[in-house]
């Protein structure tokens, strides 16, 4: 039930997401970058991505002898005291609260997301910087737990929150990618810390730095001007362009 | 019209050009240096090169570029670098159209069946030149550009093929950007030893040769 709601909703927002695009006066789907000048590109780039390619187009997987060393960069381990308590109890109290418009808010622990049908894939990190690496993922693909949540109709985009202090958002379409997933084993183990322990995001058409680390909250909203400085992600309040499908 | 009156002097005189080109030579001219700047800043992010799918610091590099760390430009870098991007493409789609459609390849870069140039502003070698940077280099560095979007390359994975990977696609992207960097070279150097003012005056204003 709770899955045809969000079914319908999703196609709607497709709908919609594909009209507004063409009515400068909507600004519904828009990113974040829209309105500034050295922003144009890459809204240009996101306009051109969500209107010309097939929207479950999968990223390449590779097979598992090309899996490649695999550099952690930024926080590899948050100093965050409550990150720190639950790393010390292998995460067995850790809980992902899922919320925001959804009619069912949920608190998942690490043992419900393994509850989940689990997907593996083996994909190319791809880092803005201009580095990339093959790793495998397995986790539940983040649409089957936005279903159990029950998204509701005015949702536009999911945010997410780390224990490393980033924060950022991806678009519904991207959300629902048969591909995003919250992974919690990498290369056939679990997720090592400075991978993100215990839960890692993998956003496959996108850069690395939208593959957060460290989850700690998912939250769907209908808009992002009002979170924090209203870039949607704190990566764009530092330049970087929000959406990173290039 | 002034393609059609004869030659009457051997020296290069500046050629009269059509609206269409000296508007889009100045867009152009603008992107390409907001592109050359901001591919600098992205790749200072990462100066080594690879060939094959994958390439980062704990693997060998094929190439070291001799070209300081600095990871603080790369962000304000590919916005600039996608504004620029987008602008070449578009401002080289009227280029082209334009040039297709009001016979300005023919006329400039054509060559007849005997081997001769059509027009005579230009010589043999700047006319391949031309067309090959025109029809060569900015489609491969346009193609190699889009293999380093995962999001184009999900959609596209032919173009991951094509290049060999996304670290060969980035690595040719950096050749590539370097022979555009040289024809610029090339051709500053050409536009000076014809007469900076007047080849400039006749790419601005179109004027007449004189």
């Amino acid at each position: 039930m709770s899955t045809e709601t969000s079914r319908r909703a999703f196609l709607g927002i497709g709908l919609s997401a594909a009209g507004t695009l063409l009515l400068p006066g909507c600004r519904s789907v828009l990113p974040p970058s829209y309105g500034s000048l050295i922003g144009l590109g890459d809204t240009m780039t996101f306009a051109a991505h969500r209107l010309l390619l097939p929207r479950m187009a999968l990223a390449q997987e590779f097979d598992r002898s090309k899996i490649s060393a695999f550099p952690a960069i930024n926080t590899t381990d948050p100093k965050d005291e409550t990150y720190q308590r639950h790393r010390a109890a292998n995460f067995v109290d850790w809980r992902l609260p899922v919320d925001g418009l959804v009619t069912r808010p949920l608190t998942l622990s690490l043992e419900d997301l393994k509850r989940f049908p689990a997907r593996t894939q083996i994909t190319q990190h791809s880092c803005e910087r201009g580095w990339s690496a093959i790793g495998e993922w397995t986790g539940v693909t983040l649409g089957r737990v936005l279903e159990a949540a029950g998204i509701q109709a005015e949702a536009r985009y999911v945010v997410f929150r780390c224990y490393d202090r980033l924060w950022d958002s991806i678009d519904l379409i991207d959300a629902f990618h048969p591909q995003t997933l919250l992974a919690y084993g990498m290369n056939g183990g679990e997720v090592p810390v400075p991978h993100g322990a215990p839960i890692r995001l993998r956003v496959e058409r996108q850069l690395g730095y939208k593959n957060l680390k460290f989850l700690r909250r998912i939250t769907v909203v209908d808009r992002l001007d009002g979170i924090e400085k209203g870039k949607g992600s704190l990566a764009a309040e530092f330049g970087y362009s929000w959406y990173a499908g290039i | 019209m002034g393609y059609l009156e004869p030659m009457t002097s051997s020296t290069p005189a500046a050629p009269e050009h059509r609206a269409a080109v000296r508007i889009t030579h100045w867009v152009n001219t603008l992107s390409f240096v907001a592109l050359v700047i901001s591919g600098v800043a992205i790749l200072m992010a990462h100066p080594r090169l690879y060939w094959g799918d994958v390439g980062n610091d704990e693997m060998a590099a094929a190439i070291e570029l001799p070209l300081a760390l600095n990871l603080k430009h790369s962000g304000w870098g590919r916005s600039l670098h996608f504004l620029g991007a987008w602008v070449t493409l578009l401002n080289g789609i009227v280029y082209v159209g334009s040039g297709l459609v009001l016979g300005h390849f023919r006329k400039r870069l054509g060559v007849t069946s005997a081997g001769r140039a059509v027009d005579s502003s230009y010589d043999l070698p700047q006319k391949l030149v031309y067309l090959t940077v025109v029809f060569v280099l900015l489609p491969a560095i346009i193609l190699t550009g889009l293999t380093m979007s995962p999001a184009v390359t999900a959609a596209v994975p032919t173009l991951t093929a094509l290049f060999g990977g996304r670290q060969s696609a980035r690595t040719l992207h950096f050749f590539l950007a370097v022979a555009m960097v040289l024809f610029l070279a090339v051709h500053l150097i050409q536009v000076t030893r014809a007469g900076f003012g007047s080849q400039v005056r006749a790419m601005t204003l179109g004027a007449k040769r004189r």
